[in-house]
This record gives structure tokens, C-alpha cells and sequence, in this order.
């Protein structure tokens, strides 16, 4: 019972924040100069008085702040998050289109990120006073300093360009036509640079932050018994030492999992992937208000799930912090 | 006078063959079949050219939709859907004879019930610039399926420009009659005239046209498909021309570092033609209404302090021209005896003594539309500090810098205008005070008002007098050229990049924006 309503005071904290999110982003994005009709009359290289009123009419932009409010908000209560002026249609359509593609890339890195951050920063750890760990630490540090556009773009240049190994951009061979496996073999080769791109800088935090913290949990008074027991090595990293260590490491995943739905502006625009980190940029610089706010849901809904799966994620790997609760 | 226009139209027909027929006997006859991969930069909003004005929508839409004309690099009028055409003596008349044999895709004729319903219901309600074309519009009736006349208030001269395809496309009067055009179903499957058809759109990665199998000039065109390449980022665009992947990039396609890299890679070709028609004409707004701009001898010290020809040399690559004044050297009312202001930054200083010029600072808004752009605003910061000028660069992005233009809340701030093939088209806009209105960065934002040049811009657009007409240009242009309204900076050049085995790729003044019609690949 306790845990039943532990989950629904959750929820219940979730659905204010949410609402709380969207009027502070509406407000912030009303704030900023120009609108959508002054950037579409600024496209089409000519206006006048009669077309902007025009377009302000039919977005409702010609209403005072608080009634477009009121209407974008009574709007989202019924699940109906608008139209997306530019694109002509309606704002979730735009992002349900988008939202697999960048699910796919993101979920991918996410995937590669823990499983060999993880793996590498055990490694370093085990070898922590041998020339191998330095050498793992060194390539995390490189990675973990160097932005990621030009990592992007070195990697487009060498496996691309140079080599030609890999698609330079895109979701899938334009023209090509391909269905059922060659499809997603396809898709699977074109998603290989972004993946990595952007799974690097998470695989060099994963890496440190496990190593650190095997290191500091080797040193603890349970390990020592266990080495005293006459366990074998192997044993005492991946259980005693391993298992302990991975709390701050399921912290971080949880934080960049929230992010999986926004975090990837560079890599998509830069590998030309058709996801929602695009559409939000692009939105922002159009001044698409509804579009970017159906985004910023969504954005924000997934770092509420995501928190609250880490939250149960947790209690799940340490049981004595549901004990705590 | 009557007979001989009709003449002009058939000779430039027929003109227009013949220049077709040498290249082509020269090399190899065009082959059909084969795929163009082009690149595409921003992603159109939309592909309802007659609803959506804007250069994207027009590069993948103008092979979509179709004008009553096209035009010579020469700005020369071309047959497209009408045949033939006459102007009567008095330039009030414009007859019309269309095509007899076009079908919209989705195969019902097209006819001049068309051309009426898309110039008197749909473009007056939807198209800024056409509206204001159509002021001069008395009325336009269709005789017959075939004929349509357009009767003006009072002669137009200009009006001849106005048939291009992102002035004057043709909407389809059964699918749009009596509906809500900005809501209708078709906008987002558009149903053109064209000589391909929309096929798929996916959004954020590609757009895809096919061949009009029943397009009516015979054998037209030769492509079987057009994939537009949506790649947000230049230097992977770049890439993407590099592997193989694009085999056209449109002018703005790569930063203008990237250019002669990309031009000199074997097989690939440069041209700046297809640029006649708009030839962007990059600009200074200065602020004639109050600080140091509103002052004759600052906004003349400005054009001697910028050092344009180091802009085009070196963050241009040696494209595009340095203009004498107001008109593009383009056009044919072009002065081409005005006084260039040479770059001389003493005589800048004198100017600036001569006024009592106090350092009061001046805000420069550079246009956030890359990197060249922004690198320009650099070098003009540096040349008009080096005169004693104190700059203070403001940054902002496009959305920004529309609203700051549009508000007038500038000193000086760069931009750049059409110039649609005519001076009461392109020019007059951004001269004439009757066009001072807060709320568009397309119009007189620089706040100028000389009552002699709203005279003579408003007398040459409905002079039918050709000598008359360039009489009052020239007079204009010497009177703009000494009283600077603004600082003319660069004719900008629109290079396109493509593989050298497409060919008739451009062909008409209009460029890539009116369609890939002649275009060939040349099979290895």
C-alpha cells in the first residue's frame, strides 16, 4: 500500500511540474523578438500589412497573451497540442513522425555508451597501476573533451569522404527502396557514425565515474573480507565491487536517458537524421510556438519517466534504499 | 506594334531553340532516364508554391507548378504555358494564348478558367508581391478556353516580368475553388502543370518527384526522378557533394570557403547563371531618421570607408560585382556611367570631420545567415572603426534581426533584396516614401523621403515611353547615388555546383527556381 501511494503522490508531482513547464515555456518563448508570421513574411522576401494580419489571424496570434494561454492550454488538457503554423500540421503528427528516428539514434547511444563505458572503466580499474588503464583513461579523457560536431565531422570526413565506408548522412539510402531486412540493414549502417558520435562523450563519463568508483569501494572493509574468504578475483569485482560501485553510474544513465528525446540537436543536424532534435531547432529559429512546446513536453514528460524509473531502478540494485523510504 | 510582340514571342521561341540546337549538336542529343540528387537548404515549409513564398519552396516547387512564362537570362520574356502573346500599342492590353494541350497531374485540363481564378481569386488574397502587381489590374477575362486578357488601369511596362513562376504560378481552380486555401487537402499533395510531380515527402530527410509522363512539350523532360537532399548542416552538405552522393548544389548550398574546393574536384562544374532574374543585391540599411546615419556625409563616408572589393575577393571568391549605385548593372535602366565611390578611407575621414561627428556609437546588425555573413560583418566593422567610427556589433538571429529591421531599431544592418527583373519591381520598394511602414524589413526601413524621387519612380513605372522612362531612371539613380539612402555593398553571385555530365541544367534567368524542364544526364 505505502508503495502504491508513493507512486501516485509521484504522479500527482509529475502532472503540476508538467503544467508548470508549459507556462513558463510559454511565456519564455513569447518573450523572445519577432513571431512566426514576421519570420514567414521575412522568408517570402516581401509583405505587407494585409499578409501579416492574415497570418496572425489564422494563428491566433492576434489574441492578447493570457487568451492564447487559456486556448493552448485548454488545448493540451484535451491531448490536442495544436498546429504547427510553418509545416502546416498539427504539431503531434510532426512529433509522433520524428519521435522513432530519434529514439533509434538515441537509444543506440545510450546502449553503446553504458555497455562499453562500463566495460572500459571496470578494465581501467582492474589495471589501475599498469600502462593499459592509463591508456584507457587517456582515450576517455579525449573524448570527454573534444566537442562533438567536430568529432561529427572528422568522423563523416575519414569513414565517409576518405574511406568510404559509411554513409556520410541520412536515415536510410535515398532511392534505394529497400524493404524488410535489407531495410533495416540498411538503416542499421546509416545509424553507425551518429550512434557512436554521440554515444562517445556518455562512454567517456561511464568510464571514469565507474572506475573512481570501483576503486573507492575496493578499498572497503567487505572486500577484504572477501579477499580473506579466498574468493576468486574475477568474482569479488563483478559481485562485491561492480555491483556496489554502480549506483552513481545508474544516477547518470537516468539523466541521460531524460535526455534521449532533445540531447541530440548536433549529431542530427550535422548526419542529417530526421529526429526531434532538428525539429526543435528549427522550430525555435521559426518561431514555430506550438511545435516547440508539444516538443518541450515530451522532452520534459521523458525526464519525469525516466526519473522515476531510476528511482525504481535503485531500490532494485540496493534494497536498502527502499528500506530508507 | 501589335503583330510585331506576337513576332518577338515566336522569334525568342524559336530563338530559344536554336541556342539549344548548338550546344546539343556539339556534344550528344539529350538522353532520357537518369536521376538528379540535389541538395536543399532550409527545408521548404511547405511545397504549395502559390501559398508559400519563399526561396526553398520555390527551388523544389517551381518543377511543380508553372507560369504563363519564363525568362532569358537576358530577362527576355519565354513561352512556358502561354504560346504566344501580345502587348497592345497603347501597354494596356495583354493577350494571352495558351497552350492547347496541358493537363494537371491529376489529369484534368488546364484552361484559361484557370489563369483567371489563379491571378484575380487566388494570388490577390495570397501573394503579397503579386498583389501589388495586380493593383495595376483593370480587369483579366478569358474569351475563350485558350485566351485569357489582362486590360490595365494605365500602362505598366513591368508587367510583362510579372509571369514568373513564384510571381504568377497557376493554381488549379477545380481543387481550390470555393475552398479554404490555407486548409485544403491538396497543399499538401500539390497538383501542378509541371514537368514532374510530387511524389513522397519525408520530412527532414528527402523529397521526391517524378517524371510527368504526360508532360506536353514532347520528350520532356528527361529525368525520371528528383531526390532534394534535406542536410541541415553545410560542411556535411559539402561531404555529400564530395562522396558522391548530391550531383547539384544549388547557389548557398556550402559556405563560400567550400566553393573552390568543390568547383575543382574532377567532373564538377561552376556556373553563376539562373541568377538574372532575382540577382540578390546585398545592401546596408542606414537609418535615416535620427543618429549619425540621418546625416548625407556619414552615410556617404560609409560607402568611402568600406573596402567592398577586398569583401568580394576574399569572402566572395572573386564573385559576384561591386555596384555603381542603386540598380543592378543587370538590369537593362542601368546607369552605367555613375561615379563609383571608390574605397578611400581619407575622404571617409574628411567627410566625418566635416560633419563634427562626435564618436557617438553606431549599432551594426551583421545577417545570421552563416558564416560568410557573418565574417562580412567583421571586415565592415574593421574598415568603418578604421575611419573613426565607433561600431558597436549587435547579434541576434534571424527571427531577431527580422523584428529589430521591421521595427526600424537599427543604425546600420545588413541585408539583401530581389530585384524580380525591373526597378518598379525590385527597386522602387525601397525608395519611394509611400512605402514607409513599420512591420516589414522589405520595404523603404531606411526612412528615406525625397519627393522628386516617389515622382520619378511613380511616373517611369507607367511610362510606356522607353526613352522617357530611362530618362527619369537616370535622373533617379544620380539623385540616390549622392544622397546614399543606403549603402549598396555587393551583387551578390549565386554559383551553382554540378556534376559536368548534367546538362541544360540552367537555361533561363529564373535558374534552378523555375525547373529542371531541359535538364540531361549525360549516361558514362
Amino acid at each position: 500500500m505505502p508503495y502504491v501511494s508513493l507512486i501516485l503522490g509521484r504522479v500527482f508531482k509529475a502532472v503540476i511540474v508538467l503544467l508548470a513547464i508549459l507556462v513558463f515555456n510559454f511565456f519564455l518563448i513569447h518573450a523572445a523578438p519577432g513571431d512566426p508570421a514576421a519570420v514567414m513574411a521575412g522568408e517570402a522576401g516581401a509583405t505587407d500589412q494585409q499578409f501579416l494580419e492574415d497570418l496572425r489571424e489564422r494563428f491566433g496570434l492576434d489574441q492578447s497573451l493570457p487568451v492564447q494561454l487559456w486556448r493552448y492550454m485548454s488545448g493540451v488538457l484535451q491531448l490536442d497540442f495544436g498546429y504547427s503554423y510553418r509545416q502546416q500540421m498539427p504539431v503531434l503528427d510532426l512529433i509522433l513522425d520524428r519521435l522513432p528516428a530519434t529514439l533509434l539514434l538515441t537509444g543506440a547511444a545510450f546502449v553503446i555508451s553504458l555497455a562499453f563505458g562500463i566495460l572500459a572503466g571496470t578494465l581501467a580499474a582492474m589495471r589501475a597501476k599498469r600502462p593499459s588503464g592509463s591508456v584507457i583513461m587517456g582515450l576517455s579523457l579525449l573524448f570527454y573533451a573534444t566537442p562533438l560536431y567536430w568529432v561529427a565531422m572528422m568522423a563523416v570526413l575519414v569513414f565517409s569522404v576518405m574511406l568510404d565506408w559509411l554513409p556520410a548522412y541520412g536515415y536510410s539510402t535515398v532511392g534505394a527502396g529497400y524493404t524488410g531486412l535489407t531495410h533495416v540493414g540498411d538503416v542499421a549502417v546509416h545509424l553507425i557514425l551518429p550512434a557512436l558520435t554521440l554515444g562517445l562523450f556518455f562512454m567517456a563519463v561511464y568510464t571514469r565515474m565507474t572506475r573512481t568508483s570501483m576503486l573507492s569501494v575496493s578499498q572497503q572493509d567487505f572486500v577484504k573480507t572477501a579477499r580473506a574468504k579466498g574468493l576468486a578475483p574475477g568474482v569479488i569485482q563483478r559481485r562485491h565491487i561492480l555491483r556496489n560501485a554502480l549506483l552513481p553510474i545508474i544516477t547518470l544513465a537516468g539523466l541521460q536517458a531524460g535526455q534521449m528525446v532533445g540531447g541530440a540537436v548536433l549529431t542530427e543536424t550535422v548526419f542529417a537524421w530526421p529526429g526531434i532534435g532538428r525539429l526543435m531547432y528549427e522550430a525555435l529559429m521559426q518561431r514555430d510556438y506550438n511545435l516547440l512546446l508539444g516538443i518541450f513536453f515530451f522532452c520534459a514528460l521523458l525526464v519525469i519517466l525516466f526519473n522515476m524509473l531510476t528511482d525504481v531502478i535503485y531500490r532494485l540494485a540496493d534494497p536498502r534504499i527502499k528500506e530508507a523510504t | 506594334m501589335t503583330l510585331l510582340s506576337s513576332v518577338t514571342g515566336r522569334l525568342t521561341a524559336a530563338a530559344l531553340t536554336l541556342s539549344f540546337a548548338a550546344p546539343v549538336l556539339a556534344q550528344e542529343t539529350p538522353q532520357a532516364g537518369g536521376v538528379a540528387n540535389v541538395a536543399i537548404q532550409p527545408e521548404p515549409p511547405g511545397l504549395m508554391l502559390p501559398l508559400v513564398q519563399n526561396a526553398p519552396t520555390q527551388r523544389v516547387a517551381g518543377n511543380i507548378f508553372e507560369s504563363l512564362l519564363r525568362y532569358s537570362t537576358d530577362l527576355e520574356p519565354m513561352p512556358q504555358l502561354a504560346e504566344t502573346w501580345e502587348i497592345s500599342d497603347d501597354g494596356l492590353t495583354y493577350t494571352f494564348h495558351l497552350h492547347p494541350d496541358v493537363k494537371w497531374h491529376d489529369g484534368e485540363a488546364f484552361s484559361s478558367a484557370d489563369v483567371v481564378f489563379s491571378a484575380d481569386v487566388f494570388l490577390r488574397q495570397t501573394n503579397p508581391r503579386t498583389r501589388v502587381i495586380l493593383d495595376h489590374v483593370e480587369s483579366i477575362e478569358a474569351p475563350d478556353d485558350n485566351t485569357v486578357v489582362f486590360t490595365l488601369k494605365e500602362p505598366f511596362p513591368a508587367f510583362i516580368q510579372a509571369f514568373e513562376v513564384g510571381t504568377m504560378p497557376m493554381v488549379p481552380k477545380h481543387i481550390y475553388e470555393g475552398t479554404d486555401f490555407y486548409n485544403n487537402p491538396a497543399n499538401n499533395h500539390p497538383v501542378g502543370t509541371g514537368p514532374f510531380e510530387f511524389a513522397k515527402w519525408d520530412r527532414g530527410s528527402v523529397i521526391e518527384l517524378d517524371k510527368n509522363p504526360d508532360y506536353y512539350e514532347d520528350g520532356k523532360p528527361y529525368l525520371d526522378k528528383i531526390y532534394w537532399h534535406v542536410i541541415p548542416d553545410a560542411a556535411s552538405r559539402a561531404a555529400a557533394y564530395e562522396n558522391g552522393t548530391l550531383d547539384i548544389m544549388p547557389a548557398g548550398s556550402v559556405e563560400n570557403f567550400d566553393i573552390p574546393r568543390l568547383s575543382e574536384m574532377d567532373g564538377s562544374c561552376m556556373t553563376e547563371s539562373g541568377n538574372e532574374y532575382f540577382n540578390p543585391f546585398a545592401m546596408l540599411w542606414l537609418n535615416n531618421r535620427e543618429g549619425p546615419t540621418a546625416d548625407k556625409r556619414f552615410r556617404q563616408a560609409v560607402m568611402y570607408a568600406i573596402d567592398r572589393d577586398f569583401a568580394k575577393n576574399v569572402l566572395w571568391n572573386g564573385l559576384g560585382e561591386v555596384p555603381n549605385g542603386p540598380f543592378n548593372s543587370t538590369l537593362a535602366s542601368h546607369d552605367d556611367d555613375l561615379e563609383q565611390y571608390p574605397y578611400d578611407p581619407d575622404k571617409a575621414e574628411a567627410l566625418l570631420d566635416e560633419m563634427g561627428y562626435d564618436g557617438e556609437p553606431v549599432r551594426l546588425l551583421p545577417l545570421p545567415y552563416g558564416e560568410t555573413w557573418t565574417r562580412w560583418g567583421e571586415a565592415v566593422r574593421q574598415n568603418l572603426e578604421d575611419v573613426g567610427i565607433n561600431i558597436e556589433t549587435e547579434s541576434s538571429d534571424v527571427a531577431g534581426w527580422n523584428q529589430k529591421i521591421s521595427d526600424w531599431d537599427y543604425d546600420i544592418a545588413f541585408t539583401y533584396l530581389f530585384q524580380y527583373g525591373d526597378p518598379s519591381l525590385g527597386i522602387a520598394r525601397t525608395y519611394m516614401s509611400s512605402n514607409i511602414a513599420k512591420g516589414s524589413p522589405w520595404n523603404n526601413v531606411e526612412g528615406y523621403a525625397n519627393p522628386k524621387v516617389d515622382e520619378l519612380f511613380a511616373k517611369a513605372a507607367v511610362e510606356n515611353d522607353s526613352e522617357k522612362r530611362q530618362a527619369m531612371y537616370d535622373e533617379v539613380q544620380q539623385i540616390l547615388h549622392d544622397d546614399v539612402p543606403l549603402a549598396w555593398i555587393m551583387e551578390l553571385a549565386q554559383p551553382t555546383i554540378y556534376r559536368c555530365n548534367v546538362h541544360d541544367l540552367i537555361t533561363t534567368g529564373i535558374g534552378l527556381s523555375d525547373g529542371f524542364k531541359n535538364a540531361w544526364i549525360e549516361q558514362q
